[in-house]
């Protein structure tokens, strides 16, 4: 990706729109990654409801998988899984 | 057209309190005890008895005073506070987020010594300490010029070009305290002048919602300071044509300095604010016994007009620059080694030496003022300088 020249930057650093921190892939600077077992899962959505990035993909109540480009390898997710290492296991990158 | 001006007698705080009235700016935060100035107290009773439309804001510190003016300014208001010496030092770290945010505040800084050891007398170790804040620096010789450098300083903060925060200083007890007369513009000319504020992006704005202080990593972080540093450029150009249309509505012309006898002087006296008017005293003196002596009392020294300031001093033989601030550099103070800098590129350069002078609040007289004009003459004739740094009127 190209980055800006400074006179196409908004001033004083603002950021001029809503929402746009989805752009921000906070997956960039992972160490650990959670790798997911569809077949061990029981779909409680504990790793969901604790993760701290929107990085659990979700539908129907569904738990569907990662999201790399904003899981972050912080682990909480694997923790509080009950499945354990049956649903969520956490690997070096 | 006669212009409509009225006579008073006023200190320089309540001639900038008056100032600050005439702007109605929407919001102040202050900080209401010492080292704040009674600018504020003027404020709060203009406040008080319903004068203004500003709302007030007393806070617990001069950190807190600049960070709700921040906070003031981020959301859209036209905010200004006050302060001097401990009290800037306080500040320091949000002053940088001033700037760097591009929030056009203007604050009156009343220059103090910084301690230790305490002292409460009028030196420039506080507003030097600034001078890479990225704030625009205005210096004021009297109550008069920083009455006009406060009016003309809120559209120079506000020009697009700019969005730069702006300190106006003056110096402390000589002009911030003694009762000076000054003509103040009627109320509406200056409402006409500073006219209506218009941010660029606004807290609330929520139509088109934004978000100041972000992280900005090394990826975008250089190029932010760039444009602080263009606008600083473009400031340049903006603090002339201010000042020219300030003329029509007061009379009164300014620019980057003020040249006093400069033309064919050959020893040349540079010096900020209050000291200037004594050395104009001691230059008339001298230029009444044929002596070719001038003074140039640099006026904005943030954005610095290192060009115009040399082309001013070209036809000098010997400049003393005079700072009321030491660097402890060993090298001198701010003032010369920025001056001195903007001449190396000079065909021709003048013998420069400098002189700390005035450190908390230390008077420097008429008498100070000729031994220097001694000083620069025996330079002349000797064709050097016999020392590059003195401690004016230092016992010894
Ligand atoms: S590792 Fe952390 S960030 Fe990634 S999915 Fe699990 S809880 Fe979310
Ligand atoms: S916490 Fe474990 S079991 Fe529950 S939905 Fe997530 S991966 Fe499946």
């Amino acid at each position: 990706m190209s980055l800006k020249g400074y006179k196409d930057l908004p001033e004083g650093g603002v950021i001029p729109e809503r929402g746009n921190s989805v752009l921000y892939k906070t997956g960039e600077w992972r160490s650990m990654k959670p790798v997911y077992y569809p077949e061990g899962c029981v779909h409680c959505l504990l790793c969901w409801a604790f993760c701290p990035e929107p990085a659990i993909k979700v539908e129907n109540g569904r738990m569907l998988g990662i999201d790399y480009d904003h899981c972050k390898g912080c682990g909480i997710c694997a923790r509080e899984c009950p499945r354990k290492e049956k649903a969520l296991q956490m690997v070096r990158e | 057209m006669a212009l409509e001006t009225k006579q008073v007698a006023m200190t320089g705080n309540e001639a900038v309190a008056n100032a600050i009235k005439q702007i109605n700016p929407d919001v102040i935060a202050a900080y209401p005890i010492t080292p704040q100035t009674d600018i504020v107290q003027y404020y709060s009773s203009f406040v008080a008895d319903g004068q203004v439309d500003t709302q007030m804001v007393t806070v617990e510190s001069e950190h807190s005073a600049m960070s709700a003016t921040i906070g003031a300014s981020a959301a859209g208001a036209r905010a200004m506070t006050a302060t001097s010496s401990q009290g800037l030092a306080l500040m320091h770290e949000m002053l940088h987020i001033a700037s760097g945010f591009r929030l056009p505040i203007v604050m009156p800084v009343v220059n103090r010594a910084v301690s230790a050891p305490i002292n409460i007398h009028c030196d420039h170790s506080d507003t030097m300490a600034a001078l890479t804040t990225g704030w625009l620096q205005i210096y004021s010789e009297n109550a008069q010029e920083a009455y006009d450098n406060v009016i003309q300083a809120m559209r120079i903060a506000e020009d697009p070009r700019v969005r730069l925060p702006v300190m106006v200083c003056y110096d402390g007890f000589i002009t911030s305290h003694a009762v000076e007369n000054l003509f103040l513009l009627p109320d509406e000319t200056v409402k006409q002048f500073v006219g209506e504020y218009n941010p660029k992006h606004t807290l609330f704005d929520f139509d088109s919602p934004v978000t100041f202080g972000p992280l900005v990593l090394p990826d975008y972080f250089s190029e932010i300071k760039a444009q602080e540093a263009d606008a600083m450029r473009a400031a340049k150009e903006v603090i002339l044509e201010i000042a020219e249309e300030f003329a029509k509505i007061s009379g009164r012309k300014y620019g980057y300095y003020e040249g006093y006898h400069l033309e064919d002087a050959e020893r040349v006296i540079v010096v900020l604010s209050s000291t200037a008017g004594t050395a104009k005293e001691v230059v008339d003196e001298l230029r009444a016994q044929g002596e070719k002596v001038g003074l140039m009392k640099p006026r904005v020294i943030r954005p610095f007009p290192a060009e115009e300031f040399v082309k001013a001093l070209s036809g000098a033989k010997v400049v003393a620059v005079m700072d009321r601030a030491e660097t402890f550099s060993t090298q001198g103070g701010q003032l010369f080694t920025e001056l001195r800098a903007a001449f190396y590129e000079a065909p021709t350069k003048p013998l420069m030496r400098n002189y700390i002078f005035g450190l908390g609040g230390r008077d420097t007289t008429t008498a100070e003022i000729r031994r220097v004009f001694e000083d620069l003459k025996k330079d002349q004739e000797r064709g050097s300088v016999d020392r590059k740094v003195t401690h004016l009127d230092v016992r010894v």
